[in-house]
Order: structure tokens, then C-alpha cells, then sequence
């Protein structure tokens, strides 16, 4: 359809479950992506613990496949990750690796890396956001770079994008949600069959929902931390992890559900940010069939805004397909500045 | 649900103060506002507001005057008698107690951190009251569950009982889990 084709090389660090997720998406819809935007997106980097893989004409889809698998022939030598952002000629680089809320490291890094070797970041990572998202935003600005960070909150649940794009001029009076997907499956579970937590934890363990050390979920800390990327990106607040007030779900009990039921109300784990500051995680008496009270895995938030009223949104939370899909939405709003909002990929 | 059982409500706010709106009508003479509003004050009495219609004249010449007042419970006959004493007419008498309340989850060892004690420090505010109490107690050593229903005479006394709600169970270890 154009023919200025704009070729746009990403690389991308972490190649987890959701990097190697960008790398399937970039790939399954390149073609896609061309005809609709005119971009020609080429993976011409990979790095994570393993190594790094490099083909400034882009990786085919063997060589992924190779690195992913450990295949030590295409590993580049003698590079480490630090250097590939440097060096490769690039224009984006994709962030994924695990959040770490001490010190935002390695991700943050590599995401101070590439701004100052001027690339974009789009980054799944919320450790670097919320320890010093002020800094990064100054940095991106000064080098005239885009940081994007979509696939922080709430998966593929459209928020920041929603509020920034959609809902610009509407004053945002608060943000309040259900922003881990694991503490409502567990919190939905425990409702539905009058089942202990610690029973729940375990089956959510089972069937991969819950991770075998599921403090940063069940202890509120992975809501927290979104919380204040919403705090900042939203409200421009400058907050960071420690200023959330957080209480997780590890005390609730089925009893306390059913006391709950019984006066019309489910308990749901909340975090709440709102124009006065407050910055808050904790479980929460939502009605039964508000617009909050969304079960499984299910995220869901709703802004009060001063002129739209209340919006709500709902969404899959996690999972590396829904986290690429957001990273994906972050790298063509880069390039596609507003005239092809409205188009849709098959 | 045999594990569950019902808390009577506590009665500490008998001796609690109440909301009153009360219509009374006065004669068309000087003063007589201030002599209407004395024996409220006279007898311990908050008063909240006062509408006072002289252009609003009742067919027989009174002027209606509509008031709002907080008072404990047992003065209002003594208030009733004095404003007759004083020639004054009262009309209608509404007792407005606690309207706003608000559900509550309680999950801790709530019975052994004397239950009655987080309650009377919300009843002894005399703007709120604990209306009610489901307790689930799964067994000794365990944490119990409550439900609780708070009461107050208005929007911003339900939000302050919930603040000496919270602070009392954070004292006393236990988690409150209060509406969105």
C-alpha cells in the first residue's frame, strides 16, 4: 500500500516469556504491520543471561529459534548486552526482563543505555518506572527519545494509552482496580468454593497462575509497584515504590468472604491513586456486579474522570502474548504519530 | 450457620446525643427567636441549624421556625415542655439518627482483643454507633472474622468512625476491610 516502507531495528534484552512473546508477535505480524503502517520491523538483536545474537539485516526465525534453544553457533562472542545496545545500529529497544523492586537492575541499565545511546525503549519492566521513572522521563526528553511502558499495567488492558490518547482533556480524578491477575483468581477461588488461602495458593501454583515464591503477588507488591506508574504517569506525581501504603491477601479468609457475601459485597485486592495522593493497596469490599468485581484472572480499573464520568476497563493482566500485544501497540505508537489511530490488524 | 451468631447491639447510645429537626412556630413579637433557641442550649443541646420563614406566616399569624439540633435522647421531653412553657407551638418533631452507614470487614483475633472495647470507642463518639455484628469464629487460636455495620449522623462522622475504626484494629492487629 506505501511504499516509503520506514525500516525501524529493534533489539530486545530479556528474552523470557515475554520477549521471546515480542519476538513471535514482531515476526507473526510483520507483514501485517508493513502494509498497515509502512514499518518493517527487524529484530537485529537479542540479548539475555544466555548471550546475545546479533544480524544487522535482521534475525531470521531459525536463529531465534537457535538462541531460545541455547545453540551456542549463533551466539555472537566476546559481546555482552551492555554492548549491543551500544554498538548494533538500532533505532528501539525492547526491555524484558524481570521487574526487581530494590534496585530496578538490570533494567534499568539497560534502559539508561539505550536513551543514551539514542534509542526508543519500550519496556514491559516496572522495577526501573517505579524506582525513577522522573529520571528516565528527563533522560528520554532530553535525548529526544520515547519511553514507552504500556505492558507495566495491567497486560493488555489498554490503560495508559486510554487515558493519555482517548481521554485527553478530561481532568483524571482517581484510578482504582484490580491490577494482578493471581490475586483475584486466588481471591475469586477462595469466594466461589469457601476454600482456604493457602489451599487456593497451592492449586494457582499447580496450573502455573501462582509462582513457586508468590510474594510479590499475593503481598500486593507487583500492584503496588503499577500503582505508582500510574501515580506518575497520571497524576505526575513523583512517587516510588515506598511511598504506597500496601496490604496483600495472605489474611484473608473464606469466613470473611461469606461474611462479605452475605452483606452484598466481594473482597478484591485494590489499588487506589487519587488526585488528594493517595497511593494505596489493599483488599477492598467491592459491591457484587459493580464493574469491579471481575473474576479469574481478570484485571479491571476505573478512572473517574471530571468531564467522561467513570470508564472501565477490563482486561487479561498477564500473560507474554498480552504483554507483547502491549509492547507491540507501544513500538507502532513510536512511529505512527496519530494518522492510522483507527486502524486495526488482522 | 452454626458457628455464627449475632452480637446484640450494645445500648451504650441510649446516653448518646441525637439528631433532631424540629418544627415550632413562634409569635409575631421581638425575641422570641433567642427564647426558642435557649432551652436547647440550656439543656446541653448542639444546635446545627435554624430556619427562620418571618415571610412564611402561618394563617393564624406564627412564623414558622425550623430547627436542627443534636441532643441526648432523654432531654427532647424536657426541651418539648419548656418551649410550651414558653407560649411556642411545637409542630413536628423528626428524630434523625445515624442515616449513613457503612459495612465493614473485621479479620483478626477480634473477641480475644476485646471486641467490646472497639466498639464502645466508636459508640462514645456519640456521632456513630456500631449497629450491628456477624462474627465467624472457625476455632480457638484462629483468626475469627466480623462483619460489622457502622453507623454515624453523617457523611463525614461515618468517615471519621471508620478513621477510629481503623486505628483501634491497627492497635489491636487486626485488618479492616472497608468499601471502595
Amino acid at each position: 500500500m506505501e511504499t516509503d516502507d520506514r525500516t525501524v531495528r529493534l533489539t530486545i534484552v530479556g528474552f523470557g516469556h515475554v520477549g521471546g512473546g515480542v519476538a513471535e508477535v514482531v515476526m507473526r505480524k510483520h507483514h501485517a504491520i508493513k502494509e498497515r503502517y509502512g514499518l518493517d520491523l527487524r529484530i537485529v538483536g537479542i540479548a539475555d543471561i544466555k548471550g546475545v545474537v546479533t544480524n544487522e539485516r535482521g534475525l531470521s526465525e531459525s536463529e531465534i529459534t537457535k538462541f531460545r534453544l541455547g545453540d551456542e553457533s549463533v551466539m555472537a562472542e566476546g559481546i555482552s548486552t551492555r554492548d549491543m545496545i551500544k554498538e548494533l545500529d538500532h533505532e528501539l529497544m525492547v526491555e524484558a526482563t524481570p521487574t526487581n523492586v530494590i534496585d530496578g537492575e538490570p533494567g534499568l541499565t539497560h534502559i539508561i543505555t539505550a536513551l543514551e545511546s539514542d534509542r526508543h525503549v519500550v519496556t514491559s519492566n516496572k522495577g526501573p518506572l517505579a524506582l525513577q521513572y522522573r529520571r528516565l522521563m528527563e533522560l528520554a526528553g532530553r535525548r529526544g527519545k520515547m519511553l514507552r511502558f504500556e505492558a507495566t499495567v495491567g497486560g493488555a488492558m489498554p490503560l495508559i494509552s486510554l487515558i493519555r490518547n482517548n481521554l485527553a482533556g478530561n481532568g483524571i480524578i482517581s484510578i482504582k482496580g484490580i491490577l494482578n491477575g493471581t490475586c483475584n483468581y486466588i481471591l475469586t477461588r477462595m469466594a466461589e468454593e469457601n476454600l482456604p488461602y493457602e489451599h487456593v495458593l497451592r492449586e494457582a501454583q499447580e496450573i502455573g497462575i501462582a509462582e513457586s515464591d508468590p510474594t510479590k503477588d499475593v503481598e500486593g507488591i507487583d500492584t503496588a509497584v503499577k500503582l505508582v506508574i500510574l501515580a506518575n504517569t497520571v497524576f505526575d506525581m513523583d512517587a516510588t515504590y515506598r511511598d504506597v501504603k500496601v496490604r496483600g491477601i495472605t489474611d484473608i479468609t473464606p469466613d470473611a468472604l461469606k461474611l462479605a457475601h452475605d452483606a452484598g459485597y466481594t473482597i478484591k485486592l485494590i489499588g487506589e491513586v487519587d488526585t488528594t495522593g493517595r497511593l494505596e493497596v489493599a483488599p477492598r469490599l467491592v459491591p457484587i456486579r459493580d464493574p469491579l468485581d471481575v473474576s479469574g484472572t481478570l484485571n479491571v480499573a476505573t478512572i473517574k474522570t471530571d468531564l467522561a464520568g467513570d470508564i472501565t476497563v477490563i482486561g487479561k493482566g498477564a500473560g507474554p502474548i498480552e504483554a507483547a500485544s502491549a509492547i507491540l501497540s507501544d513500538i507502532i505508537g513510536i512511529y505512527d504519530t496519530g494518522q492510522s489511530q483507527t486502524k486495526h490488524l488482522q | 450457620m452454626s458457628d455464627q451468631f449475632i452480637y446484640p447491639t450494645p445500648n451504650s447510645y441510649l446516653e448518646a446525643e441525637m439528631k433532631i429537626s424540629m418544627d415550632i412556630e413562634l409569635n409575631d413579637i421581638p425575641g422570641q427567636l433567642v427564647r426558642a433557641l435557649k432551652p436547647v442550649s440550656d439543656l446541653g443541646g448542639n444546635i446545627l441549624s435554624v430556619l427562620h420563614q418571618r415571610d412564611k406566616k402561618t394563617p393564624s399569624g406564627r412564623v414558622p421556625v425550623q430547627l436542627v439540633f443534636e441532643l441526648e435522647e432523654g432531654r427532647l421531653e424536657k426541651l418539648v415542655e419548656k418551649l410550651k412553657s414558653e407560649g411556642m407551638q411545637v409542630v413536628r418533631i423528626g428524630k434523625e439518627r445515624m442515616k449513613d452507614s457503612m459495612v465493614v470487614i473485621l479479620i483478626g483475633h477480634i473477641v480475644h482483643s476485646d471486641i467490646r472495647d472497639t466498639i464502645d470507642r466508636i459508640d462514645s463518639t456519640g456521632f456513630a454507633e456500631v449497629m450491628g455484628l456477624s462474627l465467624s469464629m472457625p476455632g480457638v487460636d484462629k483468626k475469627s472474622s466480623a462483619s460489622l455495620v457502622l453507623s454515624a449522623i453523617g457523611k463525614s462522622e461515618l468517615k471519621d468512625a471508620l478513621g477510629i475504626l481503623e486505628s483501634t484494629a491497627r492497635e489491636k492487629g487486626i485488618m479492616v476491610i472497608s468499601p471502595i
